[in-house]
């Protein structure tokens, strides 16, 4: 008689804590072995590219804070630069330095938010509570900035929405000071802890050129040894002028993409102190009547301003015709917007490069041939958030 | 090597195979005909000057008036030149494109999601199924004929205690207002100017 090979099916999700949102997994098991993954995605699809087809160039902007919601201002971001690129516009220097160091803050929160939930996915509780009580403090500089703690919608194309005060930046000083010892407290819960090894050395290793071919970005690819960061390789905004690192892994295993997204927060930190020692005075968007509306006070003076007004909340700005793609590094990895204008005032098609996407495609490739168990460490090393996947 | 050198040597390399090429905005747009994708693809990837390791993105435009109904672009990122570079084909609305899940394995979600939204299908494909739209969707929700508000909404019906489909119901249908510029006058007026240029 012989033993006949059974494999067994196993719903997971999409309502699962450690699903990291709506993600439904269909595995294939031997035993406890995971043969095959097929994820199950777009349960938290709401067209948001058909949306913004019909929606005019300030209106779309919104829509890119719910994309990556842990991240809201890295998202708009890379719209704003791209309707920047093809209105060809510059963006005031204070407006640049206002949008790095709430660029920095968005991947500070991201990163937070993943490292504390990938410990909560495999068995260490306290992280999550004393990362969350940082991200709080986080989203207060948001809603001072912007009047949200979360969607944002904050940036405009030409600049920002609104100067911020010195209290605020002062405020964001002291935070840089202090958050250094919270990373030193997360790092010694996490990194030496047994557990935390066990669960994550030599569990999902990409090698360099499955990275590559996978399409992966940001700390995936890092993590497993490429040198490519796009505030460095292609700069945008103010970058150039400030120094940091690009921490890189050695394994590309989950522990590894853990290191690096640490020490990315520390580089974060570093960036934010630099900008608020050399952020300058000066206007924070751009001084176009035709593109940015006008101050307030100026409205119940000048007829033209009133005008450029009136035009700018119901037609909006038109965007010459043309087509660009503008990438930003987004805490997750590469985020870009294809946008194609024909000249009206909406964009006629603008598509939406996240990297989550094709970071959760390679699920299959990543947790076949690992235990059960392994499947959510995998996932939470992913920094998968379904705003972006699914679009 | 800079966008204009790695166009020069496209255009000499791949001259029977490149219809077209265009620098705008920074970035190298190549035209390319259905039948040569997955050659050109292939020989962007291996080629040792070019070296485009990574895929970006698949993505599609409807242009709905055109005879050549779809676009579909390919977006590829070289990391150690540091150069990015987009071709673009033009396609019929019931031809079926080459799959390059072959060439990059991570284009097998970006087709998926293109056939989703689109209807293009692509050849070869291994698992070709909709990805981001709901279990039994119909219709291809990015095109341009496709309404905004959609034709099926779902609510929790208490009756048959379960979720249930119906056809959308709105109290007021989705407007669409044409705001004319007044820097450039009413419609009217604008093509009475047009038709004095044109005399």
């Amino acid at each position: 008689m012989t033993k006949q090979k059974k494999t067994m099916n196993l719903n997971f999700g999409p309502q699962h804590p450690a699903a990291h949102g709506v993600l439904r997994l269909i595995l294939e098991l031997d035993g406890e072995v995971v043969e095959k993954v097929d994820p199950h995605i777009g349960l938290l699809h709401r067209g948001t590219e058909k949306l913004i087809e019909h929606k005019t160039y300030t209106q779309a902007l919104p829509y890119f804070d719910r994309l990556d919601y842990v991240a809201p201002m890295n998202q708009e971001h890379a719209f704003a630069l791209a309707t920047e690129k093809l209105l060809k516009i510059e963006v005031p220097i204070r407006a640049q330095y206002l949008r790095v160091i709430f660029c920095e803050i968005g991947r500070i929160l991201s990163h937070l938010l993943n490292i504390t939930t990938q410990a909560l996915d495999v068995g260490a509780l306290t992280p999550s509570l004393w990362g969350f009580e940082e991200r709080e403090t986080l989203m207060t500089f948001y809603e001072r900035a912007s009047g949200s703690r979360l969607h944002a919608n904050y940036f405009r194309t030409g600049g920002v929405h609104q100067d911020i005060t010195n209290d605020l930046l002062s405020d964001i000083g002291i935070f840089s000071e202090k958050f250094p010892k919270v990373i030193d407290d997360l790092e010694n819960l996490l990194t030496d802890n047994r557990i935390f090894k066990q669960r994550n050395v030599d569990i999902g290793i990409v090698t360099k050129e499955d990275a590559l071919s996978h399409s992966f970005s940001g700390v995936m690819l890092r993590g497993s040894g490429v040198a490519w960061d796009l505030r460095k390789s292609q700069p945008y905004e103010c970058y150039k002028n400030l120094d940091f690192k690009i921490p890189i892994g050695n394994n590309g295993d989950c522990y590894d993409r853990y290191l690096c997204r640490i020490e990315e927060m520390r580089e974060s930190v570093k960036i934010i102190k630099q900008c608020l020692k050399q952020i300058p005075k000066g206007p924070i968007k751009t001084v176009d009547g035709k593109i940015s509306p006008p101050k307030k006070e100026e409205l119940k003076e000048s007829m033209e301003a009133l005008i450029h007004h009136f035009k700018l909340f119901t037609e909006g700005y038109r965007v010459p015709k043309g087509e660009v793609y503008s990438s930003v590094e987004a805490p997750k990895g590469e985020f870009g917007v294809y946008l194609i204008s024909d000249g009206s005032n909406k964009p006629y098609r603008c598509k939406i490069r996240a990297p989550g996407f094709s970071h959760l495609q390679a699920i299959d490739y990543l947790t076949k041939g690992h235990m059960l168990a392994d499947v959510p460490a995998v996932l939470g090393s992913l920094d998968i958030v379904f705003g972006e996947v699914d679009r | 090597m800079n966008l204009a050198e790695l166009n020069n040597l496209l255009n000499s390399e791949l001259t029977s195979k490149i219809k077209g090429s265009k620098e705008e905005n920074g970035e190298l747009l190549i035209n390319v005909e259905l039948a040569n994708i997955y050659s050109t693809i292939l020989f962007l990837k291996t080629n040792n000057k070019c070296k485009f390791k990574q895929l970006i993105d698949i993505l599609a435009v409807d242009f709905p008036g055109e005879e050549d109904r779809f676009k579909i672009y390919y977006l590829l990122l070289s990391h150690e030149n540091n150069l990015r570079i987009k071709l673009v084909c033009p396609i019929q609305i019931d031809v079926k494109v080459p799959s390059i899940t072959q060439i990059y394995p991570s284009a097998n979600w970006m087709e998926r999601e293109v056939f989703d939204m689109y209807g293009i299908k692509f050849k070869n494909h291994p698992d070709l199924r909709r990805i981001l739209t709901d279990y039994n969707f119909k219709g291809f929700p990015l095109r341009k004929d496709f309404p905004l508000t959609g034709f099926n909404e779902v609510r929790y019906s208490e009756k048959d205690k379960k979720v249930i489909y119906e056809p959308v119901k709105l109290e007021q249908n989705y407007r669409n207002f044409d705001f004319s510029s007044p820097w450039e006058g009413t419609k009217y007026i604008r093509e009475v100017k047009e038709k004095v240029k044109n005399d």
